[in-house]
């Protein structure tokens, strides 16, 4: 007798099946796709699960990396060394070549460059005719994504409309586009930061060593950690410490705090992710906390 | 006791459910109250809450602001799209969607249905039947939903009466008798108070069925419990003549997801809708040799011979070929503000196959309310109809009923791209 319950896949297996379909679907109906590759845990993930769609063949996109200039080298460094060990093409464009042009002009010299890598985005889709983008953002991270499609439209100004979005049933994906349109990719949509760190486990991803328990110099501010670099260097007053931290994302220095933490391994790590009691983003984004609805501002203006 | 024994053994798969009610059913405390009692809910998200609750002078931390997500909708104070949430509770992971209840967005609730493999229906215990539960129990079973649970919500409201629950459960089932639901069950909550969701409570002591958690952790993963015949559409042809490994020159690998049924090493196969035969040389999952696949899985399939294959092609085994079809009936679920014009011809996208069709007939539209057949000319959005469409090319096809992957369509406008029709065959 056979057993009534149909074998499944299981949590993790289930996701990275899905997420190869999506790989796959992009490939299939885009003709010029890019994968946005920034160093960070989750693009890392992409890449493993774009080996996993497309070998032994070679990746049907480039990567591309819109550079803030407020990256840490380790993470910067680490970009290099793995487009390099895939053999795959790597892009990497500037906001300070935006600032030269003068499309990017801040406020003021300080001003996160975060949101400023829409206009950088946009420069390069349209200088390489790109027609889709891959990205690793996850629906679990923040309210507006929540609602956003797998296969999500932007407009020629690549705008996110978030009233107006495609239906998207099953999983037949629409990524079709007309000129200058452009589609954004979200094959890890339906993962959680835990689902994230479980995979980087099993399938033993090497991380820029930033994730990573260190000894850094940080000002505590407004509830979170910032850490004292050149770019960011302490103020009068400020009472600078040696703190054993991790950065749970690795997005622009000025913007990006790391957590106080001791885990110095995937496994620790997991611990703390599957007991914390922080969401990602609220702990380590400044740019995040300016208003409840920042992201969503940002996404329709073609952020991610 | 280490700190990775906290660590969840999540071994039971993934279950999507879907969430619908009417408004200010309670739905999105129901979805906050899921969160909150799996601790699925963070120091910081929660102290958002607080702080909103606080600032609408509300006397306790209103659990619906969790769900709460677009601007517009915070404005508005409703919901106007599918949200997706997620929580583990150590055994198992669950995708919600979260449809909206309101009339004007029934699309949404198509599209929340379609990947869903249980709908979880709320009714105000203090309202009863309304039409949009009826309209909501409908789409679910039209979409295939397999599991359907009836929660009856606000019992807090009206004394935790079994009297009112059981009335609410007759009537019900009065009218669900037409649909021909599967698996169907009744359970009275407060989502409010937190009774007989993950927590039994004190107050529902005359129920001794199992509490909603129970339902969601015991439900089967699968979309059905039957043997299905295996369906692999192609996504993509993997040929990478030229790499530096002498090797692969001759390689010719078959990308795509096992939408059903399951294939192994040597199993004859037949390729639609050329008709060419071959048999399975290898299974590959990123440079993994696997013996067999099952449903569900990403893979790259090799054949020991060489067949023409590519993109939009159906693998399926020689045992088990449907024929190829020019003309299909479907139902329809038309999705766009501007209505369906019988004279155009329109795209459809069916597995990764892209046809031109053109609408042949329409043979009624349904009033999902009473489920009447009315005559029309033509369709709007929300509108759900029994539609005849004609094919430029042949699709191969399953009834929807049979094969969910192989037996749905979208329908595409080339001028927006935009995706304004939906349909399931047979």
């Amino acid at each position: 007798m056979s057993t009534l319950t149909k074998q499944t896949l299981s949590h993790l297996d289930w996701l990275e099946a899905e997420a190869i379909h999506i790989l796959r679907e992009v490939a299939g109906q885009c003709a010029n796709p890019v994968l946005l590759f920034s160093g960070g845990k989750d693009s890392i993930c992409l890449l493993r699960l774009a080996e996993k769609a497309f070998r032994p063949g070679r990746f049907p996109f480039p990567l591309m990396h819109i550079d803030t200039g407020h990256n840490y080298k380790e993470v910067t460094d680490f970009r290099d060394k793995r487009a390099a060990e895939l053999g795959e093409r790597l892009i990497v464009r500037s906001v300070e070549d935006s600032m030269a042009r003068g499309t990017v002009v801040l406020k003021h010299p300080g001003e996160s460059r975060n949101k400023h890598q829409s206009v950088t985005l946009l420069e390069a889709i349209e200088e390489f005719g790109f027609d889709a983008c891959i990205g690793g953002a996850r629906r679990d991270e923040e309210k507006a994504r929540a609602k956003e499609r797998i296969m999500s439209f932007r407009d020629e100004f690549g705008q996110w409309d978030p009233k107006n979005q495609r239906p998207e049933l099953w999983n037949l994906y629409n990524a079709r586009s007309h000129k200058g349109e452009n589609i954004r990719a979200f094959p890890i949509s339906n993962w959680t930061e835990l689902d994230v760190w479980q995979y980087i486990q099993r399938e033993q991803l090497e991380l820029p060593s930033i994730y990573f328990a260190h000894t850094r110099p940080v000002v505590r501010k407004n509830g979170l950690l910032q850490p004292v670099t050149e770019l960011t260097p302490a103020r009068d007053g400020d009472v600078v410490e040696d703190v054993l931290v991790r950065f749970r994302t690795v997005g622009d220095i000025t913007c990006t705090a790391p957590v106080e933490s001791d885990a110095d391994t995937v496994e620790k790590i997991l611990a703390e992710t599957a007991t914390t009691t922080i969401t990602e983003r609220g702990a380590t984004r400044m740019d995040d906390q300016t208003s409840e609805a920042s992201m969503e501002q940002r996404k329709k203006e073609g952020y991610f | 006791m280490s700190a990775l024994e906290h660590l969840p053994e999540i071994d039971n798969g993934l279950l999507r459910f879907l969430t619908c009610g009417s408004v200010d059913d309670g739905k999105s405390t129901l979805i906050g109250r899921l969160l909150f009692d799996t601790k699925t809910i963070l120091a910081d998200t929660l102290n958002a809450i607080e702080k909103t609750s606080a600032k609408r002078g509300m006397s306790a931390v209103d659990l619906s602001l969790l769900t709460d997500g677009l601007q517009a909708e915070r404005e508005q104070g409703i919901t106007i799209d599918v949200a997706y949430r997620y929580f583990s509770t150590g055994r198992r992971k669950y995708i919600i969607a979260d449809a909206p209840g309101h009339e004007q967005y029934t699309r949404n609730m198509v599209t929340a249905a379609s990947t869903a493999n249980l709908a979880i229906i709320l009714i105000d215990a203090r309202k009863g039947v309304l039409t949009q539960t009826r309209r909501h129990s409908y789409l679910a079973s039209l979409v295939g939903i397999p599991h359907l649970v009836v929660a009856v919500n606000k019992m807090d409201l009206v004394d935790y009466d079994q009297a009112v629950f059981e009335r609410i459960k007759a009537e019900y089932l009065a009218f669900a008798a037409k649909l021909g639901i599967k698996d169907l069950r009744f359970i009275p909550i407060s989502a409010l108070e937190g009774d007989m969701i993950v927590d039994r409570g004190e107050r529902l002591s005359w129920y001794d069925g199992p509490t909603l958690l129970d339902v969601l952790e015991n439900a089967p993963a699968a979309h059905t419990e039957q043997a299905e015949d295996f369906r692999f559409p192609v996504q993509f042809v993997c040929r990478p003549q030229d790499s530096a490994n002498p090797e692969l020159h001759d390689y010719r690998g078959f990308m795509g997801r096992v939408e059903s049924g399951e294939i192994a090493v040597g199993d004859a196969v037949t390729v639609l809708p050329s008709g060419a035969s071959s048999r399975v040389k290898a299974i590959e999952l990123g440079g993994e040799r696997l013996p067999r696949a099952i449903h569900e899985q990403s893979v790259t399939l090799l054949l020991e011979d060489e067949i023409d294959i590519s993109r939009g092609d159906l693998i399926v085994k020689s045992a088990e070929a449907p024929e190829p079809v020019k003309q299909i009936d479907a139902t329809v679920c038309w999705l766009a503000e501007t209505p369906l014009s019988p004279a155009r011809t329109y795209l459809l996208r069916h597995t990764t196959r892209e046809v031109k069709a053109k609408v042949a007939r329409i043979d009624y539209r349904l009033d999902v309310n009473t489920l009447a057949q009315e005559e029309t000319a033509g369709l709007a959005m929300n509108d759900i109809a029994r539609v005849s469409l004609k094919l430029a090319q042949p699709i191969v096809a399953d009834r929807y009923a049979d094969n969910r992957a192989t037996g749905a369509f979208i329908i595409i406008d080339e001028s927006t791209n935009n995706t304004v029709g939906a349909g399931m065959i047979g």
